[in-house]
């Protein structure tokens, strides 16, 4: 029998420290649903997703009551639309979103990710259509979450797309301005996105996945934070020791429950994303981790540095617990869904551009941001150009997902309910990058990408 | 398959008698059994062997559950894999 001590451990990391599994994402290959009507392509679509995904809750359900360990969302990713609905000869893709949608609700999944387009090189003829589209299909629909990737490090950066992203950002804003700007929480745009992330709002199932795919993201922060309390005042490579340990030990639960899920609906497991995901709710948050190392608040001199060791450390652990560790992998950093961001936000210590710096560290980007509704076209734009040239160049994932809350300016707070959270509205630079911004065309890739 | 049984209530005559009746009733065997009074509260930890159980397990975790209304214990059964992946390689 496993030691009486480490039955209790696990059960109080379950139950005190809110140890979960965030997320079994099942993603699903749409490349057969392509079609010249796009009437059948989304009834295929609907088909082949209903098919595939219908025990999915269930089995979620039945691993949970099992096992005693939560597992928060189910969701399903599928190849990105743009791929899927060029055939079409539609000028928008709304009946697409549509269908996503609706096969989300017959399933029982919370989000489906995958209305997205890969444009980092250049726009193909449905990229195009499909951005154009994103505006109104987040307004018309519940579940489905949108992502493009504007910038990899083998390619650059394309500003065009940059650029555009800009105004279809604040389009998304406007259309669900009765809900806080909502949709934009369902929007993120990518550098270096990877295809088997299983957490959205980014989640989109790649070209080169197999068919059907189940991908398990893991969380914790609750539990380092509490591992981190009994190394008190202890040097830092104890620390970031304690962190490893912790870290192995959930994606080890994480491993588990993939290997389950896989085996009991007959999908490969493919990858396990060992982030430290937090929530709104306390004892959840990644901001009160980097505090328990010694910082007064997150977001003081010293942050960066301590989410830098929190994120290696949590990746070293992991790899050593799962022999298929992918996705994003370390810790976000989502100021709305972080109790402890969104404290550090409201006290002053936090401000956009330290958020920028750490997004240098953490595993995504800026996240989950509330910004003034009047912020312009290109200042989001000018955004997220630092932010993909920062994971160009350093060769890591960077994503945005801002949200110029309409009507809505520094002082006041957003609210986008549940796991989404809520944020004060945090002040951006006021001076303008649009000269910049409107002169397109690419920003080569670094020197360091030309390894072959 | 195996499951642990984790238990917490105020201690009281029976308790044990309780539980292990629900066990036998749906032909559990019990392999390995611990049990102290912390500060006058019963803590019990209990691995099970559930290959020729006559319920499913959900029925079986619904039935020790109720035990919280009945007399007071909080009850929890897992399967034995989750603590063996998290705690060893």
């Amino acid at each position: 029998m496993v030691l009486n001590n480490n039955i209790y451990e696990t059960i109080r990391m379950i139950e005190k420290e809110k140890l979960d599994i965030r997320t079994i994402t099942m993603g699903i290959s749409l490349m057969d649903c392509i079609n010249s009507s796009a009437g059948e392509a989304c009834r295929r679509i609907y088909d082949k997703i209903t098919r595939f995904a219908c025990d999915l809750v269930k089995v979620g359900n039945e691993i949970e009551n099992e096992y005693g360990i939560p597992i928060i969302n189910k969701r399903i990713s599928v190849t990105p639309i743009a791929l899927i609905a060029a055939a079409s000869g539609e000028d928008h893709y709304g009946e697409y979103a549509k269908a996503l949608d609706d096969a989300a609700k017959e399933v029982g999944v919370n989000f489906i990710g995958g209305f997205s387009a890969l444009v980092h090189k250049g726009f193909a003829k449905g990229d195009k259509i499909l951005i154009e589209s994103i505006p109104s299909a987040l307004q018309e629909t519940e579940r489905v979450c949108s992502s493009v990737n504007v910038a990899n490090s083998k390619a650059g950066i394309n500003m065009d797309a940059v650029k555009l992203m800009g105004k279809i950002i604040k389009q998304t804003a406007y259309l669900t301005r009765d809900r806080d700007s909502l949709g934009c929480a369902k929007l993120v745009v990518f550098a270096n996105a990877v295809e088997d992330n299983p957490f959205m709002a980014g989640a989109y199932h790649g070209a080169g996945e197999p068919e059907t795919v189940i991908n398990v993201g893991v969380s914790g922060p609750g539990v380092v934070k509490c591992a981190l309390e009994k190394v008190k005042g202890e040097p830092l490579q104890i620390v970031a020791e304690n962190i490893k340990k912790t870290a192995f030990k959930i994606t080890r639960a994480g491993q588990l429950v993939g290997n389950e899920v896989s085996k009991r609906l007959g999908i490969p497991f493919g990858i396990l994303d060992l982030s430290l995901a937090p929530t709104p709710a306390i004892g959840d948050s990644v901001a009160r981790i980097l505090e328990e190392m010694g910082l007064e608040a997150c977001g003081a001199h010293g942050t960066t540095a301590a989410l830098a060791l929190l994120n290696d450390a949590v990746k070293k652990g992991g790899i050593m617990a799962s022999s298929s560790v992918g996705g994003l992998s370390g810790a976000f950093i989502p100021v709305s869904e972080d109790e402890g961001m969104i404290a550090a936000v409201k006290n002053g210590a936090l401000t956009f551009d330290k958020l920028e710096a750490m997004t240098s560290v953490c595993s995504v980007g800026l996240d989950m941001i509330a910004i003034p509704g009047d912020t312009s076209e290109s200042t989001i734009s000018a955004i997220i150009a630092d932010e993909a040239a920062i994971g160009v160049i350093n060769n890591k994932t960077t994503a945005v997902r801002v949200i110029p809350v309409y009507g809505k300016n520094v002082g006041d707070t957003a609210e986008f309910g549940g796991l989404l959270g809520y944020a004060p509205i945090m002040p951006v630079n006021p001076f303008s990058a649009e000269e910049f911004v409107n002169r397109g065309g690419r920003i080569p890739a670094p020197v360091h990408s030309f390894k072959n | 398959m195996k499951a642990v049984i984790t238990g917490v209530g105020m201690d009281k005559v029976g308790i044990f008698y309780r539980v292990t009746q629900i066990l036998a009733e749906k032909n559990v065997n019990v392999e390995d059994i611990s049990q102290t009074i912390l500060q006058g509260y019963f803590t019990m930890m209990m691995l099970v062997d559930l290959s020729r159980m006559t319920c499913d397990f959900s029925q079986l975790k619904d039935q020790l559950e109720s035990l919280e209304k009945e007399i007071g214990l909080s009850v929890r059964i897992q399967r034995e894999e989750i603590f063996n992946y998290m705690q060893s390689i």
